[in-house]
């Protein structure tokens, strides 16, 4: 039977899954403004693409970050105390974009949209990047003491396998978001990102056997979970390959559905190389964070479980009928500015 | 300077620049949800108009609100991990479930009321922003639940030293919840209410579109005068409750050193001094405290003296009293822009009433505009005397904001991170009074012009789009 710890830390890795694939693909659009779009009506269409949704996708990572408060306080109060400056460029990242979006059609000016422009590029780029790095580095271990305290210096949490877990999400999530573009839009820009999405699927993928080779060597995650975790590397492998074969034939629904299941599997992956520790300790083993020494009290989690369990199937609900709402392709002849 | 200076001044800049925002969504998202209904009831063109223009105000304030909501969900585990840990228990669900219940429900649907004007049905898009005052209520709700716990914590067991909970209906039944829930957001409808019917007499006075803005004044006036009434009344009812579970804090937002004696008179105004621990002089009403703190016109309370005395026993050596000075005058503060709002308010609506609002009101009209801040600076100073004076502690009776820093983070972190985030908001600011601004001076017929966006069915691209 499954305890209420363990329960937990599958709704945390859900939370963090359900981000990634949906945030995930507003991060790609919101850096496609910066790579991808040649003017400024070229720029709103990919915005309004996401307008409606990128706010409600924001909220996974905020209730993640509440789950893992209220579920693994430990846990929590370790990583957000031990990751501080990551966290605060983090922060500023994601508060540039958030009011980019809603302030940027607001003047009449070049150097208001530039600047507003440069903040939703910024933002779109460096929160992947950086929670690339951080999940990294949950895998390769933090020096975390006796204290569950983590002391780490800058090479603790950057190193060349950090920036590679960094980089790696940044690309899968700018992949999948030039995929949502061929969904949402039409003409020129979505043959562009449907061209671009394709071409970048080759450095994606020395960048994930890359990556997977380093964790088989500089993790321990193999050692607990190889099983599993083969399984999972296999099925990312055949999404991965049926992403660009659905590419190439034009089924954009089917590749945005494998890109996303790239992203699901790898952040799946993350967590089951984890489970059952939540943070590893790379001073002693026995240091480590875990869903047990981490975690609430039986009662804490029973009533949270309860809320969590009746309250998802609605939040659910009402975010797919609004991608349903919104279902048509923007184009630049029609109302832009809100 | 050392890491908990430094990450309280952070936590007090954060928490009060977020505050500026937070009541004025909740406040103006309500009107919207009236005016837009007035629409769809009515069906006259110029309510819609209405929740448009005052919804491009209310996008520009949400957008600043939610982007500084997230530093506060993160700053409890960046520089307060060891509170985190201590209450993470307790404290961390109503978070949680704020989240999951609120945030995802106003983000939603925002999304879908921005972009829903010609893809939803009249009634399935007013529906849209209802759930969103739902949603910023609901918010309102979970986040005091979890402040309420820190002001009179109940519902819990200390364990394997951590607070763990034992009962969530007791979080959610907290007596305290039920007058800080009410007084809060009662404060930030008059808040809603006071920015229309502050913008409303502006225009008036430059005689702009005057039936618009009567109208819109007319129904922020009534709310405003409603809402400042009765959170008032909630403001009584909290005070009243703070006598039994913070007696401290009442004491102190009283300037009372010493005991009272019975009947009570309440200090209007006075010269405190922490060192001497008395008030070089004082202006005192005579039996208004024993009233306010009993609804009747006798009976003692209880001084910081005294209460400082009687902690010591309880909870050991210490000093465990709030800066007086601050908790005196944030509390003088509040009451008065309260009893300002209410007199201004209810003018205001004998001049709505008597369709006396677009003649010869200079005056009245100048001082409206002017009146926008007092809302504000009433939620600011109730919320500065609410906290600093529950110190020493962060959870009354349980832990001191001494113990609750984190202790892996440098003074240097902090102080980085300070200047960032103080940067960010200084500059968020300014150009949210800039575009506040240019939207108010463009008025509400600007609109039309955006709306419409003119292409030429025989230009190519319009030959594109149509085809």
């Amino acid at each position: 039977m499954l305890s209420l710890n363990e329960l937990w830390f599958i709704l945390v890795a859900v939370l963090f899954i359900g981000f990634f694939f949906l945030e995930g693909f507003d991060f790609g659009v919101g850096m496609s403004t910066g790579i991808l779009a040649k003017n400024d009506s070229q720029r709103r269409v990919l915005i309004n693409s996401i307008g409606p949704f990128w706010d409600g996708n924001e909220v996974w990572l905020l209730t993640a970050g509440g789950a893992i408060f209220a579920a693994f306080p430990n846990w929590y109060a370790t990583m957000f105390s031990g990751y501080y400056t990551p966290l605060v460029v983090l922060l500023l990242a994601l508060i540039a974009r958030g009011v980019a979006f809603e302030f940027r059609g607001k003047v009449e000016h070049g150097g208001w949209k530039k600047t507003w422009d440069i903040c939703i590029f910024l933002g779109s780029l460096l929160p992947p990047f950086l929670l690339g790095v951080v999940f990294a580095g949950f895998m390769k271990g933090l020096p975390i003491d006796g204290q569950m305290e983590m002391k780490a210096g800058l090479f603790d949490m950057v190193n060349l396998y950090t920036l590679l877990g960094g980089i790696t999400v940044t690309l899968v999530c700018l992949i999948h978001g030039l995929v949502f573009t061929t969904l949402r839009t039409e003409g020129e820009l979505r043959e562009r990102a449907r061209k671009l999405a394709k071409t970048l699927l080759y450095p994606l993928a020395v960048l994930l056997v890359v990556f997977a080779v380093m964790t088989y060597y500089q993790t321990n995650v193999f050692e607990a979970h190889g099983a599993v975790l083969s399984v999972l590397a296999v099925l990312g492998l055949v999404a991965f390959l049926l992403s660009g074969y659905f590419m190439t034939k034009g089924k954009d629904g089917w590749a945005f559905g494998m890109t996303g299941a790239v992203i699901a599997l790898a952040i799946g992956a993350v967590f089951v190389g984890l489970f059952p520790n939540v943070m590893i300790s790379s001073i002693d083993q026995a240091f480590n964070l875990t869903i047990d020494n981490a975690a609430s009290g039986h009662y804490s989690l029973k009533v949270m479980s309860i809320v969590a369990i009746s309250l998802l199937p609605f939040v659910l609900g009402y975010q797919i009928w609004s991608y349903f709402v919104f279902h048509k392709r923007v184009h630049e002849k029609q109302h832009l500015e809100y | 300077m050392d890491t908990l200076l430094l990450a309280r001044i952070q936590y007090a800049a954060t928490t009060i620049f977020h505050f500026f925002f937070v009541p004025l969504s909740i406040g103006l998202v309500f009107l919207i949800a009236i005016m837009e209904t007035m629409y769809v009831v009515k069906g006259k063109e110029q309510y819609k108009k209405m929740a448009k223009f005052w919804g491009k105000l209310f996008l520009i304030n949400f957008a600043v609100g939610v982007v500084t909501g997230i530093l506060q969900e993160f700053q409890f585990g960046m520089n307060w991990s060891d509170y985190s840990r201590f209450v993470g228990d307790v404290f961390g669900a109503p978070l949680a479930i704020e989240a999951l219940l609120a945030f995802f429900l106003e983000s939603t649907f925002i999304g879908l009321w921005i972009f829903g004007w010609d893809r939803l049905s009249k009634k399935v898009h007013l529906l849209c922003i209802w759930l969103v005052v739902v949603g910023t209520t609901l918010s309102a709700l979970w986040i005091l639940a979890a402040n309420s716990f820190m002001q009179h914590p109940v519902g819990f067991t200390v364990n394997n030293g951590r607070a763990e909970m034992n009962d969530f209906f007791a979080l959610l039944s907290n007596g305290q919840l039920w007058v800080e829930f009410p007084h809060t957001v009662l404060g930030a409808l008059a808040t809603g209410g006071f920015l229309v019917c502050g913008v409303s007499a502006y225009k008036l006075l430059k005689k702009q579109d005057i039936q618009f803005f009567k109208k819109s004044f007319q129904i922020a006036v009534v709310i405003a005068l409603i809402a400042s009434f009765l959170t008032a009344i909630f403001g009584h009812s909290q005070a009243q409750y703070l006598i039994g579970t913070q007696p401290m804090k009442m004491a102190a937002s009283e300037g009372q050193w010493g005991k009272s004696g019975d009947p009570a008179g309440w200090t209007v105004i006075a010269s405190i001094d922490p060192d001497t621990k008395q008030n070089k002089y004082e202006l005192k009403i005579p039996y208004l405290l024993s009233f306010l703190a009993y609804s009747k016109f006798s009976g003692e309370v209880k001084g910081i003296n005294e209460l400082n005395d009687e902690y010591i026993k309880t909870y050991g050596p210490g000093d465990y009293i709030p800066p007086v000075r601050t908790t005196f005058w944030s509390f003088r503060i509040m009451v008065a822009a309260g009893c300002l709002m209410i007199v201004l308010a209810a003018y205001g609506t004998y001049l709505a009433a008597r369709k006396k609002l677009e003649r010869n009101n200079k005056w009245f009209n100048r001082f409206m505009l002017w009146a926008i801040a007092l809302p504000v600076i009433a939620n600011t100073s109730g919320w500065i005397m609410t906290e600093m004076g529950r110190q020493p502690w962060t959870v009354f009776g349980l832990m001191t904001t001494a113990d609750s820093v984190s202790p892996s983070v440098t003074a240097g972190q902090v102080l980085f991170s300070l200047i960032a985030f103080c940067t960010a908001y200084t500059v968020l600011g300014a150009i949210l009074v800039y575009l506040f601004v240019r939207t108010i001076k463009k008025g509400p017929n600007a609109l039309d012009k955006t709306d419409n966006k003119s292409s030429d069915p025989f230009g190519k691209e319009g030959y594109h789009a149509v085809s």
